[in-house]
């Protein structure tokens, strides 16, 4: 994954709440085993037709937004099922940040893990946001070293935990890294209870 | 003395290999299905790094499985390829898999418990948010993403914030006819979807006590869908019994010593909680989810509510969606609801339990020929159960097809898809667009409920049906 500092683009409003990420990606695009080529099923059911046309009614269709880099949407976004398929998605639908009022739990940490910028702003500033994202060419900068975001108009910083901070702005290969912890590790394993499951050497039951 | 501690943190301290912001943590077990696994196990491919602990980790196959005719091998190719990858995935790296031919394969969440590899105290993870389900035996468990589960599987650890305390107190006894699932829908419908956000829910009082291990990992495995990290109950003498004898729970001298430190798994009394939340059982009633998320509930003598019923904007918005959707209209019985497909499974409601609730309901009975119904037993294991007490009897009688385990219409990523338009009793746990297939729609219900609406082709009040 590659280092994220500063996202500087267009916007994309998506005003509703509890956007789960079976919305995001639908369960028959999980068959793949690549961790590629999901950008086109973003939303699938919401931007296509049930014949698989795309709607032209359904705002990432529209050709205005093509090449926009902030997804600003409702609260609780990304809540349900834990598939990273939904960060693959908006990532490689060409997004580099989601702004919103809170994401789901998992998919905050999903997506610090991918390269995808996660910022949770008040719910007011979110709505003027979506306000002045109805304009397509309406532009805005999310700074993650200031944890500042500008648009026209506004000025706010925002709050992000300092381990996604750090990896984001780091592209780190965070197992490389808690390995360099191993000694750490060992000692833990060592002390672990002697009653405790393994995996291997039962029989199945009658 | 030392500082009182909750069930929660004394799980989360006794797994710390580096206590920070964010935490280190010991995984005890790591679960594994075709899903969400195989782009992890290629990245340990392409970075040269081994599988840290396979004794540690069980796969089995759940998700992308079908449900019929398996002698015949899987037709889907993408799903084929899948399991293939993680059969050849658990090959390479040592570990145990419960593939489609082995009489313990089944859902993830169903067949850990049932084989006595989730125990109290552990830390589970897994690739799937309904990892919560472990949480009723007093272990932390939570869902993770691919990346963490390369992360898990080279390194046996994982990066956490530490999430905040929950507690849900209920009290009162459940009323006749009233289910562990109605309880938890009934938690949801009050606390909300995100209600749960960046806590650990422990579920106490009374009534938690009371419920069988089955009926609690009802509970704990719908906690994500309160938008919580993980859900938990303290461990007792129902947790003991039910864990002791079976294939992978200690023995002899190390079962005294585990029973001993499961016994210390208790919040202390002096103990304080970030949020704590009432619930009295006693007003509980079956619950019909008639919308696009599990808050979205009712009670099944109610009706669709009017979107203006909802204060806040934002879920006034979501209703106006929900309603058109699901094709409702506000003011509509929950009685008057016809239903096309019931779903009688899933990690939530695919346990022997809720096969007899349901079976229960159906002696007798036929359903009604205008409904497609189907029972999907949550393992083999759950299946082989069921046949022997003579339940698929029941069911094929009653016109239920009996199908092989698997996660199958909960997430349609089988060919158990529901089609567009058409209406589904599920006693599964997410009512999301989509969810069952494109274009389908879900309601949540309890087993029995799901049992009664097959005869009646709509929804009814199982309790005036059900016989002592």
């Amino acid at each position: 994954m590659k280092p994220v500092s500063t996202v500087t683009g267009r916007m994309v409003p998506l005003d509703r709440s509890d956007v789960d990420t079976d919305q995001i990606i639908p369960q028959q695009f999980l068959k793949r085993i690549e961790r590629d080529g999901y950008g086109e099923f973003l939303f699938y059911n919401w931007a296509h037709t049930d014949d698989g046309t795309p709607s032209s009614d359904f705002i990432i269709n529209d050709p205005a937004r093509r090449g926009a880099k902030v997804l600003v949407t409702g609260p609780n976004f990304g809540c349900g099922s834990s598939r990273e398929h939904a960060p693959w998605a908006i990532e490689q639908w060409g997004f580099e940040a989601v702004i919103t009022p809170s994401a789901a739990d998992i998919f905050r940490n999903n997506s610090s893990n991918v390269g995808l910028l996660v910022v949770e702003l008040p719910q007011d500033v979110v709505s003027r946001l979506i306000d002045l994202a109805a304009n397509p060419g309406s532009e805005v900068t999310i700074d993650l070293e200031t944890q500042t975001v500008t648009a026209d108009g506004i000025e706010e910083f925002f709050d992000i935990d300092p381990t996604a901070k750090n990896r984001l702005r780091r592209g780190l290969d965070p197992i490389g890294a808690t390995l360099t912890h191993d000694d750490l590790i060992s000692a833990h394993e060592e002390a672990r209870d002697s009653w405790l499951p393994t995996t291997v050497e039962a029989s199945p039951t009658s | 003395m030392t500082t009182p501690r909750t069930l929660f943190e004394k799980v989360w301290d006794n797994h710390l290999v580096i206590d920070a912001d964010p935490s280190l943590l010991y995984a005890d077990l790591h679960l594994v299905h075709e899903v969400t696994s195989p782009q992890a196990f290629a990245g340990l491919k392409a970075s040269g790094r081994a599988v840290r602990r396979p004794d540690l980790t069980i796969g089995t196959v759940d998700h992308g499985i079908p449900t019929t005719g398996r002698a015949l091998g899987i037709r889907d190719p993408l799903s084929k390829r899948q399991i293939d990858a993680m059969v050849e995935n658990c090959r390479e790296h040592g570990i145990t898999l419960f593939g489609l031919d082995d009489p313990r394969q089944g859902i993830v969440h169903v067949v850990g418990p049932e084989q006595g590899l989730t125990q109290p105290g552990l830390l589970v993870v897994c690739g799937d948010s309904h990892t919560s389900t472990h949480g009723a035996f007093g272990a932390l468990a939570f869902g993770i993403g691919t990346t963490e589960v390369e992360h898990v599987l080279a390194t046996q650890t994982i990066w956490q914030a530490r999430p905040r305390t929950m507690a849900v107190e209920v009290e009162g006894a459940l009323p006749w006819g009233v289910s562990a699932k109605d309880l938890i829908l009934g938690i949801i419908a009050q606390i909300g979807v995100s209600g749960g956000a960046r806590h650990v829910i422990e579920y106490r009082g009374e009534t938690i006590h009371d419920l069988t291990m089955e009926q609690r990992m009802t509970i704990c495995n719908m906690s994500i869908e309160g938008g919580a990290r993980a859900g938990m109950i303290a461990p007792d003498e129902t947790t003991i019994r039910y864990i002791e004898g079976r294939p992978f729970a200690p023995e002899g001298r190390q079962w005294d010593e585990a029973v001993s430190a499961w016994e210390r798994l208790v919040t202390d009394e002096d103990a304080t909680f970030d949020k704590m939340v009432q619930i009295d059982a006693g007003r509980l009633v079956p619950h019909v989810s008639w919308g696009v998320n599990p808050a979205q509930t009712v009670p099944v003598t109610g009706e669709v509510p009017s979107p203006d019923s909802y204060e806040d904007p934002l879920q006034r918005d979501a209703a106006v969606r929900a309603l058109e959707y699901m094709a409702l209209r506000p003011g509509t019985p929950i009685f008057d609801i016809a239903i096309d497909h019931v779903f009688l499974g899933s990690c939530t409601n695919g346990r022997i339990e809720d096969l007899r609730a349901a079976a229960k309901v159906l002696e007798g009975r036929k359903v009604d020929s205008r409904v497609n119904a189907v029972v999907v037993p949550g393992s083999m294991q759950v299946k082989a159960q069921a046949e022997a007490e003579g339940l698929d009897d029941v069911f094929e009688s009653a016109g239920f097809s009996w199908r092989d385990a698997g996660c199958s219409s909960c997430l349609a990523m089988n060919p158990d898809v529901i089609p567009a338009g058409e209406r589904c009793a599920s006693t599964s746990n997410r009512n999301y667009e989509g969810r069952q297939g494109r274009g389908a729609r879900t309601h949540l219900v309890s087993p029995a409920m799901a049992a009664a609406a097959a005869v009646a082709g709509h929804f009814v009040d199982v309790r005036e049906w059900e016989r002592s």
